[in-house]
């Protein structure tokens, strides 16, 4: 221990091993405290919504899914960029425990969305801009998880999957933009959600709940990501010896 | 340096005529999609009208799609593509030429077709020009885009629904202003901005997209 602290020591599957580990329960933590926080203010705290009166409340989960499944797609594709410009075995690996906890907050975020839609709305769908946007946004997941899975070669898999993710991160604004034009040319906009006069409090418990699903995220992908490095590395020694402490 | 790309051009042609069935079938893939669609939604000429700018672009996207997965599965299958990557030429400059080569052979007779389907469809004179303006334009940019999912997917199991499921969600704004420009036309609009925006799809798309199946060729070649 008498050598100088170094961030890159953990780009090593060995070393990063335990310290994602060990970083776990504090995620974890934070996420239900976070998550409880939040449910208290959205739930208890925030008033009833005075056009849309309680059902609005289902914004907690839908906006914070939006926002990280977008989240989650700009930081995978951080890791490819690493992963191709470093070659960096972690960074992949990194990429794919990413990938399906976005694909969730997508489905998640549109799910909500139409039991949301469906009351306020009357309708489960429209071909709103947003709405089409995080569809395709989930597209994009699927289309990355199955690219990944088809490559047998973890190596290759992390790269092909990495220039995908880079690809598509330039497209998403092409995309965006387009869906939006099109979307202005063929109707009006049927959603009218001013945010305008929202009240501190609902920010608030939207902040706390965003906050609960990024430390969630983080968990569950550091916890994936060690899955992904015991079966990858289960040839090498510190996993055997790993796995025999494991059972003693 | 050019060299490289009109010799691949050439190559590549030379290759395609040597097996036209494969381009007619892509072809006539294209035109039993388009004429199915009235079949299955009825024969009204003003909802056929409407329908038609969509129906034809989405129908020349498969087309598109189906013709992919042999852009480069061939020359990797007889090892020219290890050659190609092998030579002093950039492999970018070599898929740039393939690129084109594929635009030529898939894209090009789309849009020669397109307007005699238009007119099954019942577009006036303009929408039929528009939208074979739209259809050459546009086109090179799916060849383009198509060619990183080809790169990506090549040698790979179940590759041609996996390059769908790549590419089709990438595809989206071409089809948005491909279709936007006829349906703008139509309606009085006038279709230039899709046709400009298209056009700077299909630029951006010949420019970058070969480097981006270059290296994705690179990492299936490793």
């Amino acid at each position: 221990m008498n050598d100088r602290f170094n961030l890159y020591r953990f780009a090593s599957p060995a070393t990063f091993y335990p310290l994602a580990g060990k970083m776990i329960p504090w995620f974890v933590a934070a996420g239900i405290l976070f998550g409880l926080a939040g449910l208290y203010v959205g739930m208890l705290v925030a008033p009833t919504d005075f056009q849309q009166g309680e059902g609005y409340r289902i914004i907690f989960i839908h906006v914070p899914t939006s926002w990280m499944s977008m989240f989650i797609y700009l930081v995978m594709a951080f890791w490819a960029a690493i992963g191709l410009a470093f070659n960096t075995r972690l960074s992949g690996m990194m990429a794919q425990a990413l990938a399906p906890t976005g694909a969730l907050m997508a489905f998640l975020s549109l799910w909500t969305g139409a039991l949301w839609g469906k009351p306020m709305w009357g309708t489960w769908w429209v071909w709103d801009a947003r709405l089409t946007s995080e569809l395709i946004l989930l597209f994009l997941y699927i289309g990355y998880m199955a690219l990944v899975a088809a490559i047998d070669d973890a190596r290759r898999a992390d790269k092909a999957g990495g220039i995908l993710l880079l690809v598509g991160v330039v497209n998403i604004p092409i995309i965006y933009f387009s869906v939006k034009w099109w979307n202005t040319l063929h109707q009006g906009s049927s959603v009218n959600l001013t945010k305008s006069a929202m009240a501190e409090v609902m920010l608030w418990g939207m902040l706390l709940m965003a906050l609960a699903f990024w430390m969630y995220s983080i968990a569950v992908a550091l916890a994936r990501v060690r899955t992904i490095l015991l079966e990858r590395e289960r040839h090498t020694e510190w996993v055997r010896k790993e796995l025999a402490g494991g059972e003693q | 340096m050019l060299d490289i790309v009109f010799s691949v051009i050439a190559r590549d042609l030379k290759l395609a005529m040597r097996r036209q069935a494969d381009i007619v079938s892509a072809l006539f893939f294209f035109v039993i999609v388009v004429s199915l669609f009235p079949l299955g939604i009825g024969p009204e000429v003003d909802l056929l009208r409407q329908l038609a700018p969509g129906v034809l672009w989405v129908a020349a996207l498969l087309a598109t799609m189906l013709s992919l997965p042999r852009l480069f599965a061939d020359d990797h299958r007889d090892g020219t593509l290890e050659q190609l990557a092998l030579s002093p030429h950039p492999l970018g400059l070599v898929v740039t030429g393939k690129v084109i080569a594929h635009w030529l052979v898939s894209g090009l007779p789309l849009a020669l077709i397109a307007p005699v389907l238009g007119i099954q469809f019942d577009l006036a004179g303009d929408a039929l020009l528009v939208l074979t303006g739209a259809i050459l334009l546009g086109t090179p940019a799916l060849s383009g885009i198509g060619a990183i999912g080809a790169a990506l997917t090549l040698g790979l199991r179940g590759g041609g629904v996996l390059l769908s499921l790549l590419v089709l969600p990438l595809y989206i704004p071409v089809l948005i202003f491909g279709a936007g420009a006829v349906d703008a036309t139509v309606s009085g609009l006038g279709g230039e901005g899709h046709l400009s925006l298209l056009a700077a799809m299909t630029i951006a798309a010949i420019g970058f997209a070969p480097w981006a199946s270059a290296a994705a060729l690179k990492i299936a070649l490793e």
